[in-house]
């Protein structure tokens, strides 16, 4: 009894463990899918994400002052530098800087953050695909 | 008094002296170079600017700073809760010494210290701060290279021409 007891444990473990490395390393991919499913819950007609609509929102003001591209560059293989402060700001497409796209809990946090000071609003899941779309379109 | 024991007065004179320039000259080192750091603050704080020292406002004005993070000097800096509160612990643990406030609030900027307008305003020329590589008078590490780390030694100082 106690050893079947163990076997079912071990395997939570391993389970678990593999959870926790998926969670600790995610891809660029990972998200797009996310996003892909999100946006075709919340709209069944959803039919993919564009490089070239996320191209148009990076670089657009949305009635605000600022773009994504205000402190990401208008080329984001290149750095880009704080509207406000000044600070260099890394790369942010993956082709350039292999960080990006890799945290789940980074990856929420800017795009809440950023969203909100461009568009003063939350990007829904159609945009946040649109531009890693685009930000995975760019190549050295 | 014997010459010996005069001798003597005056070397120790000449001693104390020397050790109080010393300690005079290490405390104003220091002052230049700020030691206290945590993880979190460095990540998170130093993403957008430079991580600044805790030293360089009071207990209260990283209070305030902090309970604002969402209407952050014009951005959304927001946090989760648990990180928030365990920077501001860190702030607050390693803040300045309040040197008053201004209408009864908490200088919320560095900048607005006159800690800050003294080190700043006498030598240098207004211009600067509009300066391309500077930009800001947030952007410390534009002048003082090793910002990052805390140090603002003169020997680091390089102003941009």
């Amino acid at each position: 009894m106690r050893k079947t007891g163990f076997y079912p444990t071990l395997a939570a473990i391993t389970a678990l463990a593999a959870g926790i490395a998926v969670a600790a390393a995610e891809t660029p991919t990972d998200f797009l899918q996310a996003y892909a499913a999100e946006a075709k819950t919340a709209d069944h007609r959803f039919a993919g994400f564009s490089a070239e609509r996320g191209m148009k929102f990076f670089t657009a003001t949305h009635g605000g002052e600022w773009s994504c591209a205000s402190c990401h560059s208008q080329t984001p293989l290149q750095p880009g530098q704080h509207a406000m402060t000044g600070k260099a700001i890394a790369p942010l497409a993956p082709a350039a800087n292999p960080e990006r796209f890799t945290s789940a809990s980074k990856v929420e946090k800017w795009f809440r953050r950023n969203c909100n000071d461009v568009l003063n609003r939350a990007c829904t899941a159609v945009e946040k695909g649109d531009i890693l779309t685009y930000l995975l379109s760019l190549k050295p | 008094m014997p010459q010996h024991a005069l001798n003597t007065l005056n070397n120790s004179a000449a001693l104390i002296m020397a050790a109080a320039l010393l300690l005079w000259s290490t405390a104003w080192a220091d002052a230049k170079r700020f030691t206290a750091t945590d993880p979190a603050w460095k990540t998170e704080c130093g993403s957008c600017h430079v991580p600044y020292p805790p030293a360089l406002l009071p207990a209260a004005s990283w209070r305030a700073i902090m309970s604002g993070l969402n209407q952050h000097f014009g951005t959304d800096a927001s946090l989760e809760p648990q990180i928030a509160a365990r920077i501001t612990a860190f702030l607050v643990q390693h803040a300045g010494r309040d040197r008053g406030s201004t209408h009864g609030q908490p200088i919320l900027r560095i900048t607005e210290t006159a800690w800050f307008k003294h080190e700043h305003e006498e030598e240098l020329p207004a211009a600067i701060w509009s300066h391309p590589a500077v930009k800001s008078p947030a952007n410390c590490g534009a002048c003082h290279t090793r910002a990052a780390d805390g140090d603002y030694s003169e020997a680091t100082l390089r102003v941009p021409r």
